[in-house]
């Protein structure tokens, strides 16, 4: 099932993508097909460019070089890293998950009854159900992370993007989340999720981009998650960290 | 004397308190609210400097036109205006935070401001723009103040969600949302005018005192975001009749006395409020036996 009504697969193509802050390039020169209806992780040593890959995705950071084809109609859910919300900010966690009805609801359309209906049954699939009406300060780190899950499953995206999910959460947590991420993905939606957790990612997710400024391989997980590809990995990172250099490419 | 001599005749025998009043009534209804959300973005500081930023404008105005209201507005507007851009720009296009930058420029706006005004002026000028005078406010600046205050209280309600959401989680609507910038710069437009219609009243210094300080108090007694914004606009009507009694009675400067009324209803908040007050962290109600 793709998200385009007219039978069209949705996909998101990579044209040697070189997307980056002030000629530092994060991510080099990436070429590659986001298919349809995939659960991918992107796996990478810090400072690999993962969020960035994201950030440009979403449309928060412009390509330096190269652009991102997106075909088909393609509506996107975002959930950063470690969120620059200020959780003293006064708004009831059920107004949080609310807010995921924008892309249908603009700035003026009221709220259903029926997204109500759909807010709480989101709240309840994260088991925060009983926590409705309470401010978002009077939660934990792990409570308000699922609260946000809960606003990006009534956002009703085609692609959800995933900056380290799992960071900070305790493991039951995880599990519950990670079963969020296994249903969208089950529902035919196109899933993509920076982690760190190797076994997990062994695991749980079909799909692996292996990240290290540049791509150094994407595909079935086996197949990505081998010594060889790891080390390399380690490496570049290494290098990176030594001395930076012109661009040849 | 009778609470009547003490509390309504000022207002009902004399025409410029009658202005005075209603001048700050204005302003309290759109500053303060506006004050809520610089503060719920952690911008409290921002309406200081954007007060200062102002300045120059008005100085050009006053140099061309003298004290001529419309002219001085429209420079302040757009300097303050201009300020926010150059500074939006500049923190986009450097690594410099939004604050560092903010501090450069609205420092260089002030010393020009001051500078352009004794081109002319003498120091009775400069201090008349510093710190205002409320007792001096006329029609033609009570219809400014009215027509600002109308313009944010109907933006405010048209665009409540956008505001709301962009100062709650600025990603969020980025992701969701390709126009979330113009949000951002109506914010701060509306900062400028509400600055702008009141540096007459209480000087440009003095502003955001008006739009500040009943907001930060606000804190103490509300939890949600529209009762803070009733309770800081609240506090802003009652700070602003409180002054002016005050300054009418023991014959003290009106502007001052009106921010330091606020900020006696902001100490007692401190102290007394119902959350995350002085009060509430050290001597709270019984809690929830769940």
């Amino acid at each position: 099932m793709g998200c385009d009504g007219r039978g069209f697969v949705m996909s998101l193509v990579f044209h040697n993508l070189t997307v980056g802050y002030d000629r530092h390039p994060a991510v080099h020169h990436l070429c590659g097909t986001l298919k349809d209806n995939s659960l991918t992780a992107i796996i990478g040593p810090n400072g690999g460019g993962k969020s960035t890959l994201l950030k440009a995705i979403v449309g928060l950071l412009k390509p330096l070089s190269g652009h991102i084809q997106k075909t088909g109609r393609c509506q996107v859910a975002y959930l950063p890293q470690v969120t620059e919300i200020d959780r003293s900010f006064p708004v009831s966690v059920f107004d949080t998950v609310l807010l995921g009805f924008w892309p249908v609801c603009g700035l003026w359309r009221g709220i259903t009854r029926h997204q109500r209906h759909e807010a709480l049954q989101a709240l309840e699939a994260v088991g925060m159900e009983s926590f409705a009406a309470r401010p978002i300060s009077a939660l934990s780190s792990g409570q308000f992370q699922r609260v946000l899950f809960a606003r990006l499953m009534v956002q009703n995206a085609d692609v959800f993007l995933l900056d380290e999910p799992f960071a900070a959460i305790d493991s039951r947590t995880t599990v519950d989340l990670m079963q969020v991420l296994i249903n969208w993905h089950q529902q035919g939606k196109t899933v993509v999720a920076v982690v760190h957790d190797l076994p997990q990612v062994k695991a749980l997710f079909p799909e692996v981009l292996l990240l290290a400024r540049e791509c150094i391989a994407w595909g079935p997980t086996p197949a990505v998650m081998t010594e060889d590809n790891l080390r390399k990995a380690d490496g570049l990172a290494r290098q990176w960290h030594d001395h930076g250099e012109v661009c040849a490419a | 004397m009778s609470l009547y001599t003490i509390l309504i005749a000022p207002f009902a025998e004399y025409g410029f308190m009658t202005k005075a009043l209603l001048g700050c009534i204005l302003l309290s209804l759109s500053s303060a609210p506006l004050g809520v959300l610089l503060m719920l973005r952690q911008m409290s500081l921002m309406g200081d400097a954007m007060a200062h930023a102002v300045l120059p404008g008005v100085a050009v105005g006053f140099l061309l036109g003298g004290a001529s209201l419309p002219l001085m507005s429209l420079g302040g507007f757009v300097a303050g205006v201009m300020i926010a851009v150059l500074v939006g720009l500049a923190t986009r296009s450097t690594t410099l935070k939004e604050d560092a930058n903010l501090a450069a420029f609205y420092l260089m706006a002030l010393s020009l401001g001051v500078l352009l005004i004794s081109l002319k002026g003498n120091t009775v000028d400069l201090m008349h723009l510093l710190f205002g005078s409320v007792l001096a406010v006329d029609d033609a600046s009570l219809r400014l103040m009215a027509g600002v205050s109308s313009f944010t209280l109907i933006t405010f309600a048209l665009f409540y969600r956008a505001l709301l959401t962009e100062a709650f989680d600025p990603v969020f609507l980025r992701s969701v949302c390709n126009r979330s910038g113009v949000f951002h710069l109506l914010f701060l437009v509306l900062v400028v005018v509400n600055l702008v219609a009141s540096f007459q009243a209480l000087g440009t210094l003095m502003a955001v005192g008006l739009m500040m300080l009943p907001a930060v108090a606000s804190r103490f007694w509300a939890q949600g975001f529209a009762p803070m914004m009733l309770v800081a606009a609240g506090f802003g009507l009652f700070a602003s009749t409180a002054g002016l009694l005050l300054s009418y009675h023991i014959n003290v400067p009106s502007g001052p006395a009106i921010i330091l009324s606020a900020g006696v209803i902001y100490l007692i908040s401190l102290l007394f409020g119902r959350f995350g007050s002085v009060r509430a962290r050290y001597f709270p109600f019984k809690h929830l036996n769940q």
